[in-house]
């Protein structure tokens, strides 16, 4: 994968990698055309409790599971996942059904394009402004990206997801689409036909996520220079700016004088309810004295 | 070349190369106009390739990226309450409203609801974002069609509106006053009647506007049907905002959305033009600036008591999830699609800004118009650049 984003880099795969950690994996994900059938397996679990509080029978929701039925109705299998969840619709649709959907939901009333754009599953690059790319390496001392990422709301197989919002003016109701691509060349039916407003966005995700967009008239630069080589919102594209120097917004994250324990990292809610628990506790002490 | 003075044979030369012309239809050679990237009308740095035949624009290429400071990118690397300070300088005229819409997201996805107290300030300042960013088009419409007199009076009494920002937020521009969770301080003492004076002074600007630009012909010769933009095109391009209800669309966020606001307590109107030219899109904001100020108004009246602040941790980390929320910003609709694993930041931002969109219809707005006409379109369509580039 990373070969794909720096088009400079000789054919040798990224061999000497400096990072000690895993490097098996991390050499494997992208190496082997086959492999990412490993990763999607174990990616596959979460469709099946997509989040961590499963609601076993979700309220129905009266305005959004008939848009849900019907759109259901128009596209038979190409719908491979969906939630309805506070108000709002997400539905997962097959690569193949991606413009389908588009003229689907514009007969159905989504009459306002609100936008389109690109997700990449894979993690952050770290919030404590460790180096992850050391620029005297050239590209192929670029970060290996690992293949442990989970996908949000309404699933998904695959690293990048095209994804769109649309809107109907008459019912106020919105509706967000998803698309799983594929890793090594992402490419999707354009939306250009069906909303005219998607000829820039899919410009957009094109410069930045290096999606292509099958029938767009012109993908051509939008924001960035002609000559500009990668794409910059990829999450292994690294931030310079974090490179150079170290960030100074880290003092947000650094324990004020008197708490012990440093910011915390984990991700478990336990931790961060007692969290809250300990800052009121330590607010009222204070308002006390 | 030779300079005749004999007036004949000038007047001869002339009339054979006016016949030729004729003859050919009037085929006069093409022109490559670069409008911007620094011209008055584009409120920054946009750049629009035209294509003339003669007057008359047969293509149009809007350029943009020489501001682009990847908010997106940059947003990845944050925490949520370090991101606010980034997307004020989105749309900076419309400085406190950027940041709402991002707030009401993460809160969405941290499952907290602002104290009511906190809702009606954030109103009361979006609204008046509104009025300040605004009030410089109602003005800066002027300039671009020659009158400069307006232009002065939306800097004089903008000035008061920023004054309030600062004395309570202590930025004019940049007031970073919004929080996960409530405000970053209470309005400071003699605030609210202050505030009323200056809506009862934006409104005397409305109307002084309203006498000045609206009566006047040769702004309505500028500006009625120049850039008609039909409803389901506009719909289809995305565009929201003023520009669409100007094209008869009755849709307002404020109104038809479910935010935790405080609009819906208000009394005021959606104002709709069924035109869709520059004159209408003139008309609606200045319709919406008079309403503007009658929503502080009764926002001000029904202020309530209580805390800004709900109950959230020092160092917030927003449970994995992804939400949307969208607002009806001084430009549009803008929104922010979060997308929270639960860390300390963001995975995920994707800030759907108005004017992208609201500019994304100019290739198709300028063909066939004329080169003044342009200028009219380009100003009456109101984008800040920040917007469009983010």
């Amino acid at each position: 994968m990373p070969d794909d984003e720096t088009p400079s880099t000789e054919p040798e795969t990224p061999a000497e990698p400096t990072e000690p950690e895993a490097p098996t994996e991390s050499a494997e994900a992208p190496a082997e055309p086959t492999e990412p059938e490993a990763p999607a397996e174990s990616a596959e679990a979460p469709p099946t409790d997509p989040t961590p509080e499963p609601e076993p029978t979700p309220e129905p929701d009266p305005l959004l599971d008939p848009i849900l039925a019907e759109l259901r109705q128009r596209l038979g299998n190409g719908i491979v996942g969906s939630e309805v969840a506070g108000g709002d619709i997400w539905v997962r649709v097959d690569r193949a059904s991606w413009k389908a959907a588009a003229e689907a939901c514009r007969d159905m009333g989504f009459d306002y394009f609100c936008f389109l754009s690109g997700l990449d599953w894979l993690n952050n690059p770290n919030l404590s402004a460790e180096k992850v790319w050391d620029p005297e390496g050239g590209p192929e001392a670029l970060p290996v990206p690992t293949g442990d990422w989970t996908t949000g709301v309404a699933g998904g197989e695959t690293r990048f997801q095209v994804f769109a919002r649309l809107y109907s003016i008459t019912t106020h109701l919105g509706i967000t689409l998803k698309a799983d691509l594929d890793d090594e060349n992402p490419s999707v039916e354009s939306w250009t036909e069906v909303y005219r407003g998607a000829d820039w966005h899919e410009r957009e995700a094109w410069e930045m996520y290096g999606f292509d967009f099958v029938g767009h008239p012109g993908l051509r630069h939008i924001y960035l220079p002609t000559q500009f080589e990668g794409y910059p919102l990829r999450k292994d594209f690294p931030l310079l700016a974090r490179e150079v120097k170290p960030w100074p917004g880290l003092v947000d994250l650094e324990p004020m004088p008197g708490e012990d324990e440093p910011a915390p990292t984990g991700d478990d809610p336990a931790a961060d309810g007692a969290e809250v628990a300990a800052e009121t506790a330590e607010a009222t002490t204070e308002g006390g004295e | 070349m030779s300079v005749t003075t004999d007036w004949r044979q000038a007047a001869y030369i002339a009339g054979q190369a006016a016949d030729a012309r004729v003859n050919v239809e009037l085929e006069t050679e093409g022109t490559t106009l670069n409008i911007g990237p620094q011209h008055p009308a584009t409120h920054g740095t946009l750049r629009i390739v035209v294509r003339l035949d003669g007057e008359q624009v047969v293509w149009a290429e809007p350029v943009m990226g020489y501001m682009h400071r990847g908010y997106e990118k940059l947003t990845e690397v944050r925490t949520y309450p370090q991101i606010t300070t980034l997307i004020n300088r989105i749309d900076w005229l419309g400085h406190f409203a950027n940041e709402v819409p991002f707030i009401l997201a993460a809160e969405k996805l941290m499952g907290v609801e602002a104290p009511p107290r906190a809702q009606w300030i954030r109103t009361i300042f979006f609204e008046m974002a509104r009025i300040s960013n605004v009030a410089l088009f109602l003005g800066d419409m002027g300039v671009q069609l020659g009158a400069i007199t307006p232009v002065f009076y939306a800097f004089r009494d903008r000035e008061h509106v920023l004054n309030l920002m600062e004395a309570a937020t202590g930025g004019r521009f940049h007031p970073n006053y919004d929080r996960i969770g409530g405000l970053k301080e209470d309005l400071p003492k003699g605030w609210v009647d202050e505030c009323k004076g200056v809506m009862k002074r934006m409104r005397g600007f409305c109307d002084e506007l309203d006498d000045l630009l609206l009566g006047n012909e040769i702004f309505q010769a500028r500006t009625r049907g120049i850039g008609v933009i039909p409803k389901a095109v506009g719909l289809s391009y995305g565009v929201s905002g003023s520009n669409i209800r100007a094209s008869g669309v009755d849709w307002d966020l404020r109104r038809d959305s479910e935010s935790p606001l405080a609009w819906k307590s208000c009394d005021w109107k959606v104002w709709t033009h069924p035109d869709g030219d520059s004159f209408a899109r003139y008309w609606v904001r200045l319709q919406e600036t008079r309403e503007a100020t009658k929503i502080v108004d009764q926002l001000l009246d029904s202020l309530p008591a209580g805390p800004i602040m709900a109950k959230v941790p020092r160092i917030i980390k927003v449970p994995a999830g992804e939400a949307w929320e969208h607002t009806e910003n001084p430009l549009g609709e803008m929104g922010y699609y979060v997308v929270s694993q639960g860390g300390l930041g963001p995975i995920r931002v994707k800030i759907r800004s108005a004017s992208f969109n609201n500019i994304s219809i100019t290739p198709w707005l300028l063909r066939g118009v004329y080169v003044p006409d342009v200028i009219t379109i380009l100003a009456s369509l109101y984008f800040i650049l920040g917007d469009i580039d983010r």
